[in-house]
């Protein structure tokens, strides 16, 4: 299939692979297992504590169903697209697997960005850890600072698993603008992280989190300099697994952190 | 066709590409060694201390000064810490694994080389942030190799507990990362990346041992990494995932609703299989030298396979026998207590399978062969008490007592470390170009196995005679005080064992220098790494790939020109 696009047909001085396919691939699906299991801990901890916790809240007005609603619908649309850069890619279309790459970025950060203003507003809000800053001049909801106040482990639960997927959103945005645009990601990377950094106020967890690209940055620099190397089709290829395996993740997240916590009057 | 063609890279050039940031399977691997080296003498020092404390409860000793009741807990959490991940974890899998896994497999390098230099890195970062936590206002943790919550959980909870503890946590994720990162490159180095011929039962056993050694830490490391990321947010952000109503002094903790069972149940289903990562490259290693050394085909290959394999599966439900004493129900317990007890099967038929080796075979008792040997007494010996803890009901009184040091002592601390040296003596020629000098390697060798005994079995006495583990001084105790010869003769075992050591770390320098110019094949040996020059060219071979056309134990095949047939010779009829 996907694989006869690494045509180069010199007899092999291998045993056959796995399935017939290349390294890079098997990596990551070796990668996407056990990341599953590091998703599956956190899943576990949070049926753990929601069964062994009394009156698990249901606090999830439907301003914040709608809202994770169009988040799921951007990030189901990334796939659609990171299907179509694959294509381009097996046709050898560079310049439409460029631009598919680039709507699955935008599409992506379309879910990030609708994430991360959803988290400040709970987080004003009073739906907030103990140790995040208060946010200054914001009026906080009666009942969503019982709940934080009554269940702790409402909030802990909710921001550990959402916060982890999108971290592995963004890191799958990264990821993306390499194998779109190589070298010349490094640079648009540092200044998303100068402009996220200074436009993100310091009581926002954000304003620390965006150091996630910093350190990107750093690595991506590292591992082009070691190896530096036009990428192929199969780099979009296993590229786009990590980011459809990262969709799964969220068709997990939705139903479990948003649906069941929804209050249906 | 697939293309294997992006693996290869020229020769590094100049030193920081060659010896810093080197992409060479074998440059990693040697880094790997010493930083486990490194690493095992920092444990070591801490032992030391700790077995000094036991029995001059108020001596002064260096660096630590007198040592207080949280000063002990500190040696111990980082003794354990330091050989656990950065010695048992490090050397037999990211060392001598990186070193001769490609090469026995007939390939030029690993699958990403790229990622096995940063999987070595992070590793060592790792092992920086660990050793920083000496240096903190506070001092190392207090909450054990296992990082037990509340405990590990409350920055209030004692003076280690504190910048400490935050670094430990993240000296084990980022350690995670790098597991991770390794066991993911051996494994599709094994899927990948061998030579025509190598088929999957066609790999010496060293390699199945690396391959299910690398799956374990694929599916385990992940489950710690988010563990460990928990337990950082339960103490700088205020969740509450492992911490319930509390108090401190008194002072409540602001948490509640949180589970220190969660912690538990996180941490074995990782620890499990923890500690057969640290075992399973030694047992693989056992089984080839005894074949060479035996000069005989290693006995049942078929068999030694699935028992890998059954033990990394069952490796992964049997987690909860570390828990016995938590009060979970009988009925869990007792299928925990099943499932141990079944692991005793596959663990028993390699045993069995070392024996029939042995039997009957041209023996030669080389250095490498001798810790071999010993390796098979300590899997044994340390092995036995297993299946009694195994017993909730026995566990339940063994658990905090030093019959579980013992036990894991023997089999997974020593035997795992007969297994590096045993690497050591047989690859270090095929490293270093030189022989090792093999009278002082013997002398090394008797002196460690009957220190290790004499440090480990009293252990089981004094265990069950109630001594407690994790306990700074037991003096002031009657019964326990009684026992104090005991803790004496183990300390001063402990004195001569640490000792002896020092004759292998001579050994090791001396020879690279000085030691007698080795062959290519000294130890008239079948597999692949013997077939290249010494030490192997950056790429491996030469040049060129080799093919392979037996099986990688044929040794006294009647008919053959020599005792033994090395996997590229020409076929010979397979005998089985
Ligand atoms: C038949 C084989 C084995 C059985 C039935 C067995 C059983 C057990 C049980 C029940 C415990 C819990 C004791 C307690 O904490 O109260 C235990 C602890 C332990 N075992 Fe084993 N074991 C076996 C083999 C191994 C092997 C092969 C290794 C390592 C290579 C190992 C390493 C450990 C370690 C490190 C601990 C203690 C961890 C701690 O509490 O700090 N065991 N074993
Ligand atoms: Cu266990």
């Amino acid at each position: 299939m996907a694989d006869t696009v690494v045509a180069r047909e010199i007899p092999s001085v291998y045993e056959p692979s796995l399935f017939g396919t290349y390294s890079k691939k098997i990596g990551m699906w070796l990668f996407l297992m056990s990341d599953s299991l590091t998703f599956g801990a956190l899943l576990y901890a949070y049926s753990y504590g929601r069964i062994s916790t009394a009156g698990w809240p249901t606090p999830f007005h439907s301003e914040s169903i709608v809202n994770a609603t169009v988040m799921t619908a951007f990030l189901l649309t990334s796939s659609l697209t990171m299907v179509m850069a694959v294509r381009a890619s097996v046709e050898r279309n560079a310049k439409a697997q460029t631009l598919w790459l680039l709507a699955t970025i935008a599409c992506g950060a379309g879910f990030v960005i609708l994430h991360g203003m959803e988290w400040s507003k709970l987080i004003a809000e009073g739906l907030t850890l103990p140790m995040f800053p208060a946010v200054p001049g914001h009026e906080v909801s009666a009942e969503f600072s019982s709940v934080a106040k009554s269940v702790p482990q409402f909030p802990s639960t909710f921001f550990t698993l959402t916060g982890m997927h999108m971290l592995h959103v963004t890191l799958g945005i990264v990821y993306l603008g390499v194998v779109a645009l190589r070298r010349k990601f490094i640079p648009i990377l540092l200044a998303l992280w100068l402009i996220a950094w200074l436009a993100t106020p310091s009581y926002s967890p954000f304003h620390y989190g965006v150091h996630v690209l910093l350190v990107a940055a750093i690595v991506i620099s590292i591992i082009l300099w070691l190896k530096p190397k036009v990428y192929d089709s199969s780099d979009v290829e296993v590229a786009g697994l990590y980011w459809h395996f990262v969709d799964l993740v969220w068709m997990f997240i939705f139903p479990l952190v948003y649906l069941m916590s929804a209050r249906i009057l | 066709m697939v293309s294997h063609d992006s693996h290869a890279h020229a020769a590094p050039q100049g030193f920081i590409r060659k010896y810093i940031f080197s992409l060479d399977h074998k440059v990693i691997g040697l880094q790997y060694f010493f930083l486990a080296l490194v690493a095992v003498f920092a444990g070591i020092f801490l032992s030391l201390l700790m077995r000094i404390h036991l029995v001059w409860p108020t001596a002064s000793l260096p660096f630590f000064g007198e040592i207080k009741p949280e000063t002990y807990l500190s040696l111990l959490t980082m003794h354990g810490t330091i050989m656990v991940f950065f010695v048992l974890t490090t050397a037999p899998q990211g060392g001598f694994g990186n070193y001769f896994l490609p090469i026995q497999l007939g390939a030029p390098d690993m699958a990403f080389p790229v990622l096995n230099m940063l999987s070595f890195w992070t590793t060592f970062l790792g092992f920086l942030v660990l050793v920083a936590a000496f240096f903190v206002t506070g001092g190392a943790p207090l909450h054990g190799w296992t990082g037990y919550a509340p405990l590990s959980a409350l920055p209030s909870a004692g003076p280690g507990e504190g910048l400490g503890a935050d670094l430990w946590i993240i000296s084990i994720a980022i350690f995670c990362i790098g597991a991770l990162m390794g066991a993911l490159n051996f494994i599709t180095t094994t899927l990948d990346m061998r030579a025509k011929g190598m088929t999957l039962m066609r790999m010496p056993l060293t390699c199945w041992a690396w391959f299910v050694t690398a799956i374990l830490g694929l599916l385990a490391f992940g489950v710690l990494l988010s563990a460990g990321i928990l337990l950082l947010m339960d103490r700088n952000l205020g969740t509450s995932f492992f911490v319930p109503l509390v108090t401190v002094n008194g002072v409540l903790t602001g948490h509640k609703g949180g589970s220190p069972l969660l912690w538990q149940h996180l941490f074995w289903f990782f620890g499990h299989p923890e500690v057969y990562i640290a075992i399973l490259p030694a047992m693989g290693l056992c089984s080839q030298l005894l074949s060479v050394f035996s000069r005989k085909p290693i006995f049942g290959y078929r068999a030694m396979v699935y028992a890998i394999l059954a033990i990394g599966f069952l490796g992964f439900m049997v987690w909860g026998h570390h828990m016995f004493m938590s009060g979970m129900s009988p009925y869990t317990a007792f299928a925990f207590s099943i499932m141990t007890m079944g692991i005793g099967v596959p663990s028993a038929i390699k045993t069995f399978n070392w024996l029939g080796t042995l039997w009957g075979g041209k023996i030669r008792f080389s250095s490498p062969m001798l810790f071999a040997i010993g390796f098979v007494s300590l899997f044994v010996v340390g092995g036995i008490s297993g299946p009694f803890l195994a017993q909730p009901v026995l566990d339940i009184y063994l658990h905090e007592t030093y019959f579980v040091i013992a036990h894991f002592h023997l089999i997974m601390g020593v035997a795992s470390i007969f297994g590096i040296f045993a690497a050591t003596y047989y690859w270090f020629p095929k490293m270093f170009g030189r022989m090792m000098n093999e009278p002082l390697a013997k002398t090394h060798f008797w002196l460690t196995f009957v220190g290790a005994y004499a440090i480990f079995m009293p252990m089981h006495y004094y265990g069950m005679a109630g001594g407690l583990r994790r306990y700074s001084q037991g003096t002031e105790v009657g019964w326990i005080h009684k026992l104090a010869p005991i803790q004496q003769f183990i300390t001063f075992a402990a004195f001569i064992t640490i000792a002896s050591q020092f004759i292998f770390v001579f050994n090791l320098f001396w020879s690279m220098k000085k030691g007698e110019k080795a062959a290519d094949n000294p130890w008239e040996a079948t597999t692949l790494e013997w077939t290249t020059a010494t030490p192997p060219p950056h790429d491996n071979f030469g040049g060129i790939t080799p093919v392979v056309h037996n099986g990688p134990y044929e040794y006294s095949v009647p008919g053959a020109p020599r005792d033994f047939v090395m996997q590229t010779d020409a076929p010979v009829a397979a005998r089985h």
